[in-house]
């Protein structure tokens, strides 16, 4: 046996040869599933970028469509997203730091660390829920297709709706009516379908017509995305302050404007696709949906892995075992669904 | 009758107090670095506009500080860097592979469509 001088006890061996890597089977096949996996991602983020660059029309830029924080509102340029990145990357760290401590037999250490390693899964669906409910939602202006034929999006600071004042009686609401509900939902609906006038009255699906009282916005900016051939414009114009805000209410209240607003799921309920967009191509909102959610499910298995190893922890079952080398296989899939978020943060976000 | 493919065995699952006293100040180590590279990444991407002439150079930035991530994230968090050469070696060269290649094909291909694109008039 010249060249070969490892020794092994029988314990490693596979079958009556050795093991080639000088690891356990579990751990190597968990490996091998996370090269197939990350081919996986490769694939869906490639096809990304190939869409991307094959899209005549400007692609959405991540620190303007990420630009919100909950309760906050706009202007942190993907200040949320760098946040989830964190959480990720702190929940990766209590992992290992969960392995290293079951490599000391430290039970009590495990446990913290597990406890640790799921809050922070957890908190990172969480944040992807919001995330998630945020693109679908979109701003409060929308994505708005002016009257010479060219798309804008819109920044800036909507001014607060109050309430609608009933001025004509419909089915439900009569002449003098307060109505304080909903009011941004009917706002944007009535909007899409072209049933506010100049001067802000509002048609309402009952027949009843209405006074909508809205603060003043601030700070409207426009930026061109897309031109139609007789619009003198181009693509990256910026238009503000009053000439902005004319523009825009003119194609609102125009009658027949097309405005849209975040990602809606399906249009007419035919389709279970976003079909239209605020941000910019269709493929952006196909792909954003499915390589977050494939990603954010593989956060979510991981998950209730974590949890299902977390109770052998508790329960002992490794301890009597001698080593804790489930907590380590556990903690590879953990770490690649950290490794798999730092590719989508950068090409998903910031490139 | 007693099953010898169900023997349950493990190596290198142990280490001693002091060893693991080491490896606790390079995890945290290498949490600050990640973490600061993050905010490095955030902060190019919230200050320099996608219009602007340096651009390219933070795409690349970008490109090479994920690769250096994904780095400290395979090699201390997942140990490979502690696994035996060729175990390295058969988890990344297959992959390595199939990623140049997969990018290789979508350039040749992207060139195709381009080619194809410029001969449309829009």
């Amino acid at each position: 046996m010249a060249g070969n001088t490892v020794q092994l006890d029988s314990k490693t061996l596979w079958g009556g040869k050795e093991s080639p890597f000088q690891t356990s089977y579990g751990k190597l096949m968990m490996w091998f599933f996370l090269v197939s996996d990350a081919l996986t991602f490769s694939g869906l983020l490639v096809a990304y970028g190939f869409v991307r660059h094959d899209t005549l029309e400007a692609w959405p830029i991540g620190e303007e469509t990420f630009n919100s924080l909950p309760f906050l509102g706009h202007g942190y340029p993907l200040i949320y997203v760098a946040l989830m990145t964190f959480i990720l990357i702190v929940s990766s760290v209590t992992m290992v730091l969960a392995v290293e401590a079951g490599h000391r037999m430290d039970k009590k250490g495990v446990i913290k660390w597990m406890i640790a390693t799921i809050i922070g899964g957890f908190f990172f669906l969480g944040s992807q829920v919001w995330e998630w409910s945020h693109f679908i939602h979109g701003s409060e202006f929308g994505r708005i297709e002016l009257m010479d034929g060219s798309e804008a999006i819109v920044k800036g600071h909507f001014g607060e709706i109050k309430n609608f004042t009933v001025l004509e009686s419909g089915l439900h609401h009569k002449k003098g009516d307060v109505i304080t509900d909903d009011l941004m939902h009917t706002f944007q609906h009535a909007a899409k379908e072209g049933h506010i006038e100049k001067g802000g009255k509002i048609h309402l699906h009952d027949g009843s017509v209405a006074q909508v009282n809205k603060a003043h916005d601030h700070d409207l900016e426009l930026t061109i995305k897309l031109i139609s051939s007789d619009s003198k414009r181009k693509i990256g114009d910026k238009i503000d302050g009053k000439e902005a805000e004319k523009l825009y209410y003119a194609s609102l209240y125009s009658g027949t404007p097309k405005v849209t607003y975040g990602a809606p799921w399906f249009e007419d309920g035919e389709h279970w696709l976003p079909t239209k967009n605020e941000y910019g191509p269709q493929q952006y909102a196909h792909f954003f949906f499915f390589i977050t959610g494939f990603h954010g499910f593989h956060v979510f298995s991981g998950v209730l892995i974590n949890i299902l190893i977390f109770i052998g922890v508790v329960k002992g079952t490794y301890h009597k075992r001698g080593h804790y080398e489930m907590v380590e296989k556990t903690g590879l899939y953990w770490h690649f669904v950290d490794l798999v978020w730092v590719f989508v943060f950068t090409f998903f976000y910031l490139v | 009758m007693e099953r010898d493919d169900l023997i349950e065995y493990s190596l290198n699952t142990h280490h001693s107090e002091e060893h693991g006293k080491a490896l606790r100040t390079k995890i945290w180590k290498v949490t600050l670095l990640l973490t600061i590279i993050t905010a490095i990444e955030v902060a190019l991407g919230a200050y320099i506009k996608q219009s602007s002439d340096v651009w390219i150079y933070v795409k690349w930035t970008f490109i090479v500080l994920t690769l250096l991530k994904a780095g400290y994230i395979v090699m201390v968090f997942m140990h490979l860097g502690d696994e035996r050469k060729w175990m390295r070696n058969v988890i990344l060269l297959p992959y390595a592979g199939f990623i140049l290649y997969l990018i290789f094909i979508a350039l040749v291909e992207a060139l195709a469509v381009g080619e194809a694109w410029s001969g449309v008039a829009v």
